[in-house]
């Protein structure tokens, strides 16, 4: 009898592994069959002109200089607001707050925000950076909005991240008498720093791919020009993929697969940062 | 927090390459400085992406940006004084004239181009050839919606065989000029067809849907010509042409293809031409216009037309120039 329901226990085993190697391998095939079809459209496109050169009428001409710019700035910008105000927040709510009813709801509703269509973020940063505050369509109201966008990505990873810090570790540094702040500097964040990193690199990856809440806030299309401050205006990647996917010339097409392999290798980039970030990083309990 | 301030250099990294320098050029007579802000329709966009573009290398130092929010998105910013100039597929709505004038913003309207709105259909499709407006309005009506479902409900000897459509989304300018002049009335139509802001999207549905038939601008079809059949249109008035018209740059430019040709349009506020970089704008988009707008896929107007509207323009900067 016994026997019997060792083998239906193996079985189920064995086609559980077989159905997790199928769903991992699902998607890496659809991932690699999206790159090869980008790679071979636009890989051939790529070339010192292609980066060098200002939007054009005519496909051949057309470069992305003034979208890659905008995209840097706006990287460094939200990354500059969000990672403070994210970390900053997590730490309250993780290591400060009491957990009282109101907390439990600022808890409910950040976690609700990650969910927001990222489109409302846009007519928000419209409205408060670009009209109240009168920032119009600048890379500091777009880079703004999208730092609202991504915070409660970082706050909820940040959140995590602390959390697994063990307990223990925090009672040692408070038995050396070390105040709570102290704690948090000395113990927690450094602990749980590869956490909090990757988060960030997943909120930025995001943030670099958006279009929609950026169109809304009043980022361009046609800027002939490398942004020299935070109140120029621009235009990002995205924008510019957007647009000339829907050109009719077919050209326009091959380079709208050349904008993306260029954005797809800085979210690479700033990835591959994060996981050596991460193994140079890791502390082991 | 070492980690993140290795993250910061990294990023100020890409920080370093995006700072342009200035150039500190000596403003002459001829050299003019200063912005030309534009926004509104994406339809219109490469237009005057190509006009920015030409107009950069007669005026180096002059900024001209040009933005996608949509001939609606664009009224709204122009409409507050936002941009000097919106690009537009339709002409302003009463709500947006009332927009203008509770912020006292003058504005003219000038006619830049035509686009040819071609209804399409699949070249294996051999029945279909062309259609009166009438027919065009049975199958696109709201009332159509669930009951018009076969070819042979639009006109007898059709196949008995369900039709799919596609076309425009209902935020576009294209959807609102193709319901009024097909269904009678702006913005009203069945529900039930597949919908795609991108045109793209609805040439590759119809290139693989036997039973298929769309509508978009001109350049989609003409660029996809062997993937598409267009189909001629009857409007029933014999003056501009009796029977059924196929688009084309001479049906579209004499205004025989009725009444799905559609005049593309530029709206310049009125405080702008103050400034001469705007004027000088103005003036080379529709000196260029006609070359310019034929090679990214539209169709020019005659040159008398082009001449009526610089006239228009001339008079214009002459009204709200404050006499010296």
């Amino acid at each position: 009898m016994s026997d019997r329901f060792t083998k239906i226990s193996r079985f189920k085993d064995k086609s559980f592994k077989i159905f997790g190697l199928f769903c991992t391998f699902f998607g890496l095939a659809m991932l690699a069959i999206f790159i090869s079809g980008i790679l071979s459209d636009g890989l051939g496109r790529i070339d010192w002109d292609f980066i060098t050169s200002y939007p054009s009428r005519i496909a051949s001409r057309a470069g992305i200089l003034s979208a890659l710019a905008g995209t840097l700035w706006i990287i460094v910008i939200t990354a500059m607001a969000a990672i403070p105000i994210g970390i900053g927040a997590a730490i309250y709510l993780e290591e400060f707050s009491r957990k009282s009813k109101i907390s439990r709801i600022i808890e409910l509703n950040i976690t609700n925000l990650a969910g927001v269509p990222s489109v409302i973020y846009g007519l928000l940063g419209l409205e408060i950076f670009g009209r109240v505050f009168g920032m119009g369509g600048s890379i500091l109201a777009g880079s703004l909005t999208l730092a609202l966008l991504i915070l409660p990505i970082i706050i909820v990873a940040t959140r995590e991240a602390i959390k697994a810090v063990p307990k223990s570790l925090r009672e040692a540094s408070f038995a050396l008498g070390a105040s709570q702040w102290q704690t948090v500097k000395k113990t927690v964040l450094p602990a749980a720093g590869s956490g909090i990193i990757t988060g960030i690199i997943i909120a930025l990856s995001r943030a670099i791919g958006e279009a929609a809440p950026l169109i809304v806030v009043g980022a361009l299309a046609y800027v002939p020009f490398i942004p020299d401050s935070p109140t120029s205006e621009f235009t990002v990647l995205p924008i510019q993929i957007f647009n000339w996917v829907s050109r009719p010339q077919e050209a326009f097409l091959v380079n709208a697969s050349a904008g993306i392999i260029i954005l797809l290798g800085i979210t690479f980039l700033l990835n591959s940062i994060a996981v050596w970030l991460r193994i140079k990083r890791a502390v082991r309990y | 927090m070492n980690h993140l301030r290795s993250i910061a250099l990294v990023l100020s990294l890409g920080f370093l390459a995006s700072c342009g320098g200035k150039k500190d050029a000596q403003p002459t007579s001829d050299v003019l400085k200063g912005e030309v802000r534009i926004d509104g329709s994406s339809t219109v966009y490469p237009i005057t992406e190509a006009i920015a573009e030409e107009f950069r290398a007669v005026q180096p130092e002059v900024k001209v940006t040009v933005g996608l929010s949509g001939t609606g998105g664009g009224f709204k910013k122009f409409t507050r004084g936002e941009i000097d100039i919106n690009d537009a597929s339709r002409t302003i709505k009463q709500e947006e004239i009332d927009a203008a004038t509770a912020s006292k913003i003058g504005y003219l309207e000038l006619k830049v181009a035509y686009d040819g709105l071609t209804v399409v259909v699949n070249p294996e499709n051999t029945f279909v050839n062309d259609m009166t407006v009438e027919e065009l309005k049975t199958m696109w009506s709201p009332e159509a919606q669930g009951k018009i479902t076969k070819w042979s409900q639009v006109r007898a000897g059709w196949p008995n065989e369900e039709f799919r459509l596609y076309g425009a989304g209902t935020e576009s300018g294209t959807y609102d000029y193709f319901t009024e002049a097909v269904v009678g009335k702006s913005h009203s139509s069945r529900g039930d067809y597949t919908a795609s802001e991108d045109d793209n999207v609805l040439v590759k549905g119809i290139s693989s849907d036997k039973n298929g038939l769309a509508f978009f601008g001109y350049a989609y079809f003409e660029e996809n010509a062997t993937k598409l059949k267009a189909i001629g249109i009857d409007d029933g008035k014999a003056e501009n042409g009796a029977g059924p018209i196929k688009p084309s740059v001479e049906t579209v430019k004499n205004k025989t293809y009725a009444p799905l040709s559609r005049p593309l349009y530029i709206y310049v506020n009125s405080t702008a031409v103050m400034r001469p970089e705007v004027t000088e704008f103005v003036r080379f988009y529709l000196k260029n216009a006609a070359k310019l707008s034929a090679e990214v896929g539209f169709i020019p107007m005659t040159d008398a037309e082009y001449q009526v509207e610089l006239d228009k323009f001339e008079k214009f900067i002459v009204e709200h120039t404050p006499s010296k």
